[in-house]
């Protein structure tokens, strides 16, 4: 065996473990998109919310107008929609330009880690909603996305897992600054979207 | 430069056993599917591998079925691992010792 026989062979072993443990054809395009889609939801709930009161304060009120909180849920679905499909198109024409599989142990892996945190935070927002505690929902939005992706990151690029950290971060100071999430609401999922998707093409597409 | 092949484990000395041990080293479990589509293997050759690999004790095996289909899941052993990495540490002694 030749030297250069014996590296080519330690790396295509550590190549091997990184492809069959991490999924890596997420594409940062999707995270640019998802960031603009949020941002396009955040002016347009912002609008509807603050246009009669004018100002950014805190107020518990609005959201006992029926039509404006149907209006507020619509724009949600509609960036989470959006987001999703753009998402998950971006990824399958990623993974067919690397020749990965898109449904492989470890996209299902990334999921189902990624989907515990989800559906908790999911849940207990909805809880917060019924019982009217308004306030903290941005703060628990964040909070609870941050933890799944931190748990997705042990399936995909590392990097995944600092876009995790800055929202927690995010979350915490959105808790203690309750008047202000749209702010951070705004800055977790439009800003550090477009800024992490920038990066992640940047780093990995050229 | 020639190197004698002794201090390797014979069981690696095949490409695709060792491919099947580092991708078993980083993961809990793989399916034998996963595997061959990941290793691009024929079904025939992974198997008799994967049989090699499961008579030196390296590998252990999980048959299952999922509905009507058999779902058989590889997972490395403890003695597998050990192994991995001691052949892994033979290679780089190997490249350490032609630098000097």
């Amino acid at each position: 065996m030749q030297e250069e026989d014996i590296y080519s062979e330690l790396s295509s072993i550590r190549n091997l473990m990184e492809r069959s443990s991490k999924f890596i054809s997420l594409s940062g395009l999707s995270g640019i998109m998802a960031g603009i889609y949020a941002l396009i939801g955040a002016i347009a709930g912002y609008k509807i919310v603050y246009n009669q009161h004018g100002g950014l304060q805190y107020r518990s009120s609005y959201i006992s107008q029926p039509e404006v909180l149907w209006q507020l849920a619509f724009i949600a679905a509609l960036v989470l929609v959006f987001s999703l499909v753009t998402g998950i198109w971006l990824t399958i024409r990623q993974a067919r330009k690397k020749g990965e599989k898109f449904w492989n142990p470890v996209s299902r892996r990334l999921l189902v880690n990624m989907t515990i945190p989800l559906t908790t935070g999911g849940l207990f927002i909805l809880i917060l909603l019924i019982r009217g505690d308004y306030g903290i929902i941005a703060s628990a939005c964040l909070i609870f996305y941050g933890l799944a992706l931190i748990a997705a990151s042990h399936y995909t690029l590392s990097d995944v897992k600092w876009l995790g950290f800055c929202e927690i971060a995010l979350g915490l100071m959105a808790a203690l600054f309750p008047g202000y999430g749209i702010v951070f609401w705004t800055i977790g999922f439009s800003i550090l979207h477009i800024l992490y998707g920038s990066i992640m093409h940047f780093k990995y597409n050229q | 430069m020639k190197i004698s092949l002794e201090s390797f484990d014979k069981a690696f000395e095949n490409r695709l056993r060792l491919q099947i041990m580092s991708v078993l080293a980083a993961n809990d479990y793989y399916d034998f599917n996963a595997l061959k589509e990941l290793l691009n293997a024929t079904d025939g050759n992974l198997a008799s591998h994967l049989k090699a690999l499961e008579k030196e004790e390296y590998i252990t095996v999980n048959k299952s079925f999922i509905g009507r289909k058999p779902n058989t899941q590889y997972a490395a052993s403890a003695k597998g691992i050990l192994a991995f990495k001691k052949h892994l540490e033979a290679l780089e002694n190997l490249i350490k010792q032609q630098k000097r």
